[in-house]
């Protein structure tokens, strides 16, 4: 229980920290257009995107796996139960 | 329902497996070239979030006052997805800012706004988990008042400053060079993920039938 606040507390700090980290907003007058960038400050646009679709696609398969599991849980307990009550139930 | 479930999960494998091939073809957009790519997957997130919140807002209303069952396991089986949907907004919203906008999270008001609903929904989580007796009735009204949230994030980056693009982007897509294939591609790729999100609900609903399944055991068992 105590390990379940603690998690729970630290989340919710952690989203404090961030939002009292955000930089004060410079305004119009920092802003560079990106084709005035030099290049070496430029990021690669490709790790953005593989990122992107990789995450979502191991995202959802965890997530529908995640489903899986616990669907089996609780047959698995419905089997026990009948087994335990020596007929079956359903 | 059951005999659906099958071809629907078929449909959606292909559906998504077919989707890079189609983003792939689809010009680049002049400004942002390569990482404006994300949008496609981005922009369907929304919408599969924008469906499980609608879902979750109509089963929690039906379930606050009239007190259905079954509507309350829909409501907590879409609440679930509206996390994770909402979360891979975010998260693909935070690569593409990092490389268009130079920050990974703007405090602008699409972004805020999109943020409490990930709080309140993550909260109704909570509440179904560890609040105890009574606690459906208490995460059914978080859920109306979350979904209820959805139009204003929807709203916000047309009647806030925000540095986020604006609504009119879909509806003038089709007026832009190459913009017809652009506009082809994020409704397919919105379709996959709407189809996606009726899989998982369809899985996450029949999860949620066996847990009251599974009590109703209990109950006779002790009976």
């Amino acid at each position: 229980m105590l390990r379940r606040i603690l998690i729970t507390l630290s989340g919710v700090a952690l989203l404090g920290v961030a939002a009292f980290a955000q930089t004060p907003n410079a305004g119009q007058g920092g802003f560079v257009p990106l084709d005035q960038m030099p290049p070496g400050q430029e990021l690669p646009a490709a790790q953005f995107v593989i990122a992107s679709y990789a995450f979502f696609l191991i995202l959802m398969m965890f997530y529908l796996w995640t489903i899986w599991r616990r669907i089996g849980k609780v047959e698995h307990e419905m089997r026990e139960l009948e087994r335990r009550t020596g007929s079956p139930q359903r | 329902m059951r005999k659906l479930f099958l071809p629907l999960v078929v449909i959606t494998a292909a559906m998504f497996a077919y989707s890079p091939v189609l983003i792939n073809r689809a010009p680049y957009e002049s400004t942002m070239l390569l990482v404006q790519k994300i949008f496609y997957y981005h922009f369907a997130t929304w919408m599969a979030g924008t469906a499980a919140l609608t879902v979750c807002g109509i089963a929690s209303a039906i379930y606050l006052f009239a007190g259905t069952p079954r509507a309350d396991r829909i409501g907590v089986a879409s609440a679930e997805l509206v996390v994770i949907f909402v979360g891979f907004g975010f998260f693909s919203g935070t690569l593409w800012g990092r490389k268009a906008w130079g920050t990974w999270f703007a405090g602008d008001a699409r972004v805020m706004m999109a943020l409490i609903v990930e709080l309140i929904f993550f909260g109704y989580l909570l509440v179904r988990k560890y609040g105890g007796p009574g606690s459906e009735k208490l995460a059914a009204a978080m859920g109306v008042f979350g979904a209820a949230t959805a139009p204003f994030v929807y709203k916000s980056v047309d009647w806030w400053r925000t540095i986020h693009p604006k609504t009119s982007v879909m509806s003038t897509l089709n007026d832009t060079p190459g913009g017809a294939i652009m506009w082809s591609t994020v409704l397919f790729c919105s379709v996959t993920f709407v189809l996606l999100f009726a899989v998982a609900l369809a899985a996450r609903i029949r999860l949620e039938n066996l847990r009251a399944d599974l009590d109703r055991l209990y109950l006779a068992a002790e009976d």
